[in-house]
């Protein structure tokens, strides 16, 4: 049952503009320490502390800089920025201006991934009552010399421009190829100058914080990763949505909650996090454990493995950018060593050297797509080694379409 | 082409260029703005446009194969793109693919003769908990049935006779169960 109850969340009972006003009342320098005593992390997986990116950004010289949004949600899983862009866009607009103000910005940029193409029109017509309100443009809300405006991109349907320096070559006309880092955008970001990049829950997490108060923030959550976040539901359990739950619940309480505790196993983090099994669902959740942007796939006790290790793998082949050969070459190569196992032909010796290929790809990758590529058939392989060796071939064409003639045999 | 719809095409595209601000940074919001209007991105619009921005053709062509929503192909009316990532797998996209396929009478990656649909897959369209989802140009259905195919076909059909801008207009509006 599809279940999201947007007026129980936190971000219903924040009135928008309370808490920009609260916060345009403090010094950049306090909205950032207000920040580190809240203690929040990257709502969008990597989980890099908000006030240390703002601060490295508030501190180059530069007359222009730039805060972006990062609404191309392509984690497989995730939803919960499609429901806060509907319900909550004015408060992830306030977000955005309080970091402009932190970082002395005067220009914000939403990227909308391009399959959200609906929600634009929405969102312009928000920005427009914004600027009728005073609460972008000139002098924001009064205050004198606090200039910002916030224009829309769109995406293209490219999963790899949700990585920051992908996306920040997408908005400059280039093709969305991850560049290296260092440099990073707080310094050369976008068309050269300091760019803070965060995801749409992180933006709007900020005015409930400058309302609230860190100290509220710090009730939830573990020492380590504080605060509520919300979470994308989906697969084979009793109640599917957006749900808002404290940092460092444990699978099995989270099981519970959306009726799916007959799982026998949960993909956190989408399809580059990991596969938890039922043995570990004691594991909480949270930066220290396991981290995630918070897609939660509940895998029932029906569905095969290996199948769901081949929908994750044909993803990353669809996504990889081709830019370096670890990703653009490993990929594929595991995805044929899948289809090798679903027809029963993969000697041991063959999945071992898949694994050890999958971990040069986590080592040898230049950004977090291929890095974290392999994880999902590393962790499968790990816990159901036994569900996925040793199968009796299917009848052609019945799992794979792969050609019988051309699939390459295992070496040795 | 004849002359005059070429230099119709080609104030249309400065215009826009124009509008989107004369740079770099612009080619993307026009190379979507052209496949919106007309359904692809032709060699002559690589050119052009190459041209106006003054960067060299193959630096536009290497943006629009980039991108899978921009496309040198040419795409039907409207552009079926059914999700094939893991929620809608296990949701059963796998029918309604089989379904699609049936009532259109073509695989995917391609286009009815009549130009009015191509059919192709994506990946996750962030409706996971209500798939299989597809997204219509820019209009999503979610929870979609192999019976319900033909409702959403029909109702494009439907629209066949309105003008391709207008109607994409109504394509675009804000669906009552985007949550
Ligand atoms: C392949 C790839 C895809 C990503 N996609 C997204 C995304 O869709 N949304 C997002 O917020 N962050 C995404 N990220 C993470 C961003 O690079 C970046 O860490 C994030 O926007 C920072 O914001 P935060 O600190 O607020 O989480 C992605 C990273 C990688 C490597
Ligand atoms: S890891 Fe993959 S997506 Fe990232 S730069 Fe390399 S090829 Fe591109
Ligand atoms: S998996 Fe299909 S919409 Fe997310």
């Amino acid at each position: 049952m599809q279940t999201t109850d947007t007026s129980r969340m936190t971000f219903a009972k924040v009135k928008p503009g309370t808490g920009l006003r609260k916060a345009l009342e403090m010094t950049p320098g306090q909205i950032i320490e207000l920040i580190n005593d809240s203690g929040l992390k990257g709502r969008g997986g990597a989980g890099f502390p908000t006030d240390l990116k703002w601060r490295l950004a508030a501190d180059v010289d530069d007359e222009l800089k730039y805060v972006v949004c990062n609404a191309d949600e392509g984690e497989p899983g995730t939803f919960k920025d499609r429901v806060i862009l509907t319900y909550f866009a004015d408060l992830m607009f306030d977000g955005m201006t309080i970091g402009s103000r932190a970082i002395g910005a005067c220009k914000g940029i939403v990227y909308l991934r391009g399959e959200y193409t609906y929600l634009r029109a929405f969102l312009e017509s928000k920005l427009a009552k914004r600027r009728e309100a005073g609460l972008l443009g000139k002098n924001v809300l009064g205050k004198q010399g606090f200039n910002f405006d916030i224009e829309i991109r769109m995406g293209a349907g490219a999963y790899v421009c949700g990585e920051e320096t992908a996306l920040i070559e997408s908005l400059e006309g280039q093709r969305g190829e991850p560049r290296n880092r260092p440099p990073f955008p707080v310094n050369t970001g976008f068309m050269g100058h300091p760019t803070i990049v965060n995801n749409v829950e992180t933006f709007t997490w900020i005015p409930c914080i400058a309302e609230k108060g860190a100290g509220w923030f710090h009730e939830f959550g573990t020492e380590k990763s504080t605060g509520l976040k919300l979470f994308s539901v989906s697969g084979d359990c009793g109640k599917v949505g957006v749900f808002e739950f404290p940092m460092g619940i444990t699978l099995k309480e989270l099981l519970e909650k959306v009726d799916g505790t007959d799982a026998k196993a949960v993909q956190v983090g989408g399809a580059s996090g990991r596969c938890v099994p039922a043995c570990d669902f004691d594991r909480t959740i949270a930066f220290e454990d396991i981290p995630t942007g918070g897609s939660i796939i509940v895998i029932g006790p029906q569905r095969d493995m290996l199948k769901v290790a081949k929908n994750f793998m044909e993803f990353f082949v669809d996504e990889s950018c081709g830019q370096c050969t670890p990703c653009r070459e490993g990929n594929p190569k595991l995805l044929e060593g899948i289809n090798l196992l679903l027809e029963g032909r993969c000697s041991m010796n063959y999945l071992r050297e898949l694994c050890s290929l999958g971990e040069t790809m986590q080592l040898a990758s230049k950004c977090g797509l291929g890095q974290s590529s392999p994880n999902a058939f590393l962790s499968i392989v790990a816990h159901f080694k036994d569900e996925i060796m040793g199968r009796t071939p299917p009848e052609k064409g019945t799992i794979c379409q792969t050609n019988w003639n051309e699939t390459p045999r295992a070496p040795r | 082409m004849l002359i005059s719809e070429q230099e119709q095409l080609r104030a249309n595209i400065k215009r826009m260029i124009n509008d989107f601000g004369n740079n770099r940074s612009a080619l993307i919001p026009v190379l979507q703005e052209i496949q919106r209007q007309y359904g692809h991105i032709s060699e002559y619009v690589m050119q052009l446009i190459a041209d106006i921005l003054h960067i060299h053709p193959v630096e536009v062509y290497g943006v629009v194969s980039f991108y899978s929503f921009i496309g040198h192909k040419e795409k039907g009316r409207f552009v079926i793109r059914l999700c094939k990532t893991i929620s809608c797998d296990m949701q059963g996209k796998d029918r309604v693919a089989r379904q699609l396929e049936n009532d259109l009478g073509i695989a995917f990656g391609e286009t009815t003769p009549d130009r009015n649909f191509t059919l192709e897959w994506a990946n996750c369209l962030g409706m996971c908990d209500q798939g299989p989802a597809l997204l219509v140009n820019e209009r999503i259905y979610t929870k979609v049935t192999p019976d319900s195919v033909h409702d959403i076909l029909e109702e494009c059909r439907k629209t066949f006779g309105a003008h391709t801008l207008q109607q994409k207009e109504t394509l675009c509006k804000l669906p009552t169960q985007a949550v």
